[in-house]
């Protein structure tokens, strides 16, 4: 009977999570091959222009501000830490948006059991899911490209996915809150470029006026290069890898706390 | 499918599904619900007619436990729907007013995904969809993506859909908004099915005669407020002559002409920016009378009273403007 059927399944959040992640996981099996190009050959161009071609010319000047490695070793850890960033921007922006405006597939999850932190801890899933298969992709180019000196770059992968979740948390939390997609363009342009050019990527910052290198310092995508290099390069520095961590682990769960509650504001009005 | 949707559920009149008092709902200063009251029973269509912007999806929000009730009381199934939202979704179907289906997946997909919302296990929505895509006759496109669908195709899958967690309450907010009349009278034939099968059914529309063909009792509605209630006989009866008759005059003249009938011995005359309405007992004795008075009418139409009239004399309005 109907009704018995749902009096036994759970109330519990994570079940109902659980549920509407699955529906992501149903959308993505029938459209993942359009990813293909972005997730897969994106980061491999990347690596082959910046650390090895970039990286031919800056290794002839000496690397001694690079630590001594080189500049391959130096940008590869960035590259990884900066594309869970730009995978976290993709998929908390346009597609959360687009649940409520196009597709409406949080609309529908509505009328279901699910409550709104449900379906936004589900979609968070998958972000997180689709985040840590690009990040795993792009750790094993790295070490493909032999770009690794550690065999703690493993951590990185786990390392730059959270640094992805504490950009998917925040993000989808603030694109609940818009009534057109127009506010992404600034995101992407003022928030993806900044990031992507000051926070250690591609040059130290050691290289920057001391003002700017303290504001580095505050973005996130900073600890998380930061943190992969570490990692990456064997060059463990434990307590600042915990606060990066732990800066990182604040920022996803303030993103988190806050999506259940935009979620809920929008959606039941 | 083991059974039908809504085949085990007993009808009787007696059991309150849905009971509001004073409900409201007020968007800043707006309200869009001004204190109405009601009782849904068990097994019977229900309907909520009225223009746009009269509260009926507002309303329909909030029995669907995804609008939370600025004030008053409201029990759906018996509980809470604040609290108890989850529990009380899990009972019902909802067909919203815009599709939400999702076009990249199949038909068969959509149904996939909205039954894991409930929680359901594979086995038993593979064997709800197969009864399901029948019953809405879409067992020829259950492999076909949902995008090239035309909007009666998908407003059918919308309603399988709904049914997937075979629900005791089904909530369709203008089921057959921009759809073509063969498209509509398919699923007014569905919707009957549904509800001689014991499955509550509450609609909100602006078609007069989408109300007539499935509600056993409807509520006007006006301003966020009720305007009458009772079953589409009862209104009709109450509120509106035995026979109307329609007369369209020559535009240089219907002015001219509406003002000598709103004098006419009459129960009552409406004037229309075209037309104009005489509320009379006898429709062909009032158009003897008319053209006996010298007006000559282009065209004449007798015809019974309806819920349109109904809407009206209640409002002043027509129900599509």
């Amino acid at each position: 009977m109907a009704s018995a059927t749902a009096a036994r399944a759970s109330w519990a959040s994570p079940a109902l999570s659980f549920r509407a992640f699955q529906c992501w996981l149903t959308v993505y099996r029938r459209i993942w091959r359009s990813s293909i190009w972005s997730s897969v050959l994106g980061p491999l161009f990347y690596l082959g222009a910046m650390g090895l071609g970039l990286g031919t010319l800056v290794d002839r000047h000496g690397t001694a501000s690079l630590g001594g490695v080189s500049y391959l070793a130096f940008v590869a850890p960035a590259i990884l830490a900066s594309g869970a960033m730009n995978s976290a921007m993709g998929e908390a922006s346009y597609p959360v948006f687009g649940s409520i405006k196009w597709n409406k597939i949080y609309i529908a999850a509505q009328a279901s059991p699910l409550r709104p932190a449900d379906v936004f801890r589900g979609h968070l899933m998958f972000m997180i899911m689709r985040i840590a298969m690009n990040t795993a992709l792009v750790t094993v180019y790295m070490w493909a490209f032999g770009a690794t000196r550690s065999a703690w770059v493993v951590l990185a992968w786990p390392a730059a996915t959270l640094t992805g979740l504490a950009f998917a948390a925040p993000i989808a939390a603030w694109a609940m809150t818009l009534q057109t997609e127009s506010s992404f363009a600034y995101l992407f342009r003022f928030g993806m470029m900044p990031l992507m050019l000051f926070s250690g990527t591609f040059f130290p910052l050691s290289q920057l006026p001391g003002w700017l290198r303290l504001l580095a310092y505050i973005t996130p995508l900073w600890h998380g290069v930061d943190l992969c290099r570490m990692l990456s390069l064997g060059d463990v520095d434990v307590p600042r890898a915990l606060i990066h961590v732990a800066y990182l682990t604040a920022l996803s769960a303030a993103g988190i706390w806050a999506g259940a509650r935009t979620y809920r504001r929008r959606l039941y009005v | 499918m083991s059974h039908p949707p809504g085949s085990v559920h007993q009808v009787s009149h007696s059991e309150v599904l849905v009971r509001a008092r004073g409900l409201t709902k007020r968007f800043g200063d707006f309200t869009a619900v001004d204190g109405i009251d009601f009782d849904l029973y068990r097994g019977e269509a229900f309907g909520f007619l009225g223009p746009n912007g009269a509260g009926k999806s507002s309303t329909m929000r909030m029995i669907g436990c995804v609008s939370p009730p600025s004030g008053g009381e409201l029990t759906i199934l018996g509980r809470d729907p604040v609290r108890d939202g989850s529990a009380i979704r899990a009972r019902l179907g909802v067909v919203p007013q815009e599709d939400t289906l999702d076009v990249e997946l199949t038909v068969r997909e959509n149904l996939l995904v909205y039954g894991r919302y409930f929680g359901l296990p594979r086995r038993v929505i593979r064997e709800r969809t197969d009864a399901l895509l029948d019953f809405v006759q879409l067992s020829d496109r259950a492999r076909d993506k949902v995008d090239p669908l035309s909007g009666g195709l998908k407003r059918r899958l919308t309603i399988a859909r709904s049914l997937i967690n075979e629900p005791e309450i089904l909530i369709l907010d203008e089921p057959t908004t921009g759809l073509d009349p063969q498209a509509r009278h398919v699923v007014w034939d569905r919707l009957f099915r549904l509800k001689q099968r014991g499955v509550t059914l509450i609609l909100t529309t602006h078609y007069m005669d989408e109300a007539e063909q499935l509600c056993d009792r409807l509520v006007v509605m006006d301003h966020a407020r009720f305007a009458a209630e009772g079953s589409p006989r009862e209104l009709i009866t109450r509120y509106c002559s035995p026979e109307v008759l329609e007369l369209r005059f020559d535009p240089e003249l219907h002015d001219q002409a509406a003002d000598k009938l709103r004098d006419f011995p009459a129960e009552r005359a409406e004037v229309l920016a075209d037309r104009v309405l005489l509320y009379v007992t006898d429709g062909d004795a009032a158009l003897a009378a008319v053209r006996a008075s010298g007006l000559e009418p282009l065209t004449s139409l007798v015809r019974r009273g309806t819920l349109e009239d109904v809407f009206l004399r209640l409002t002043g309005r027509r129900l599509e403007d």
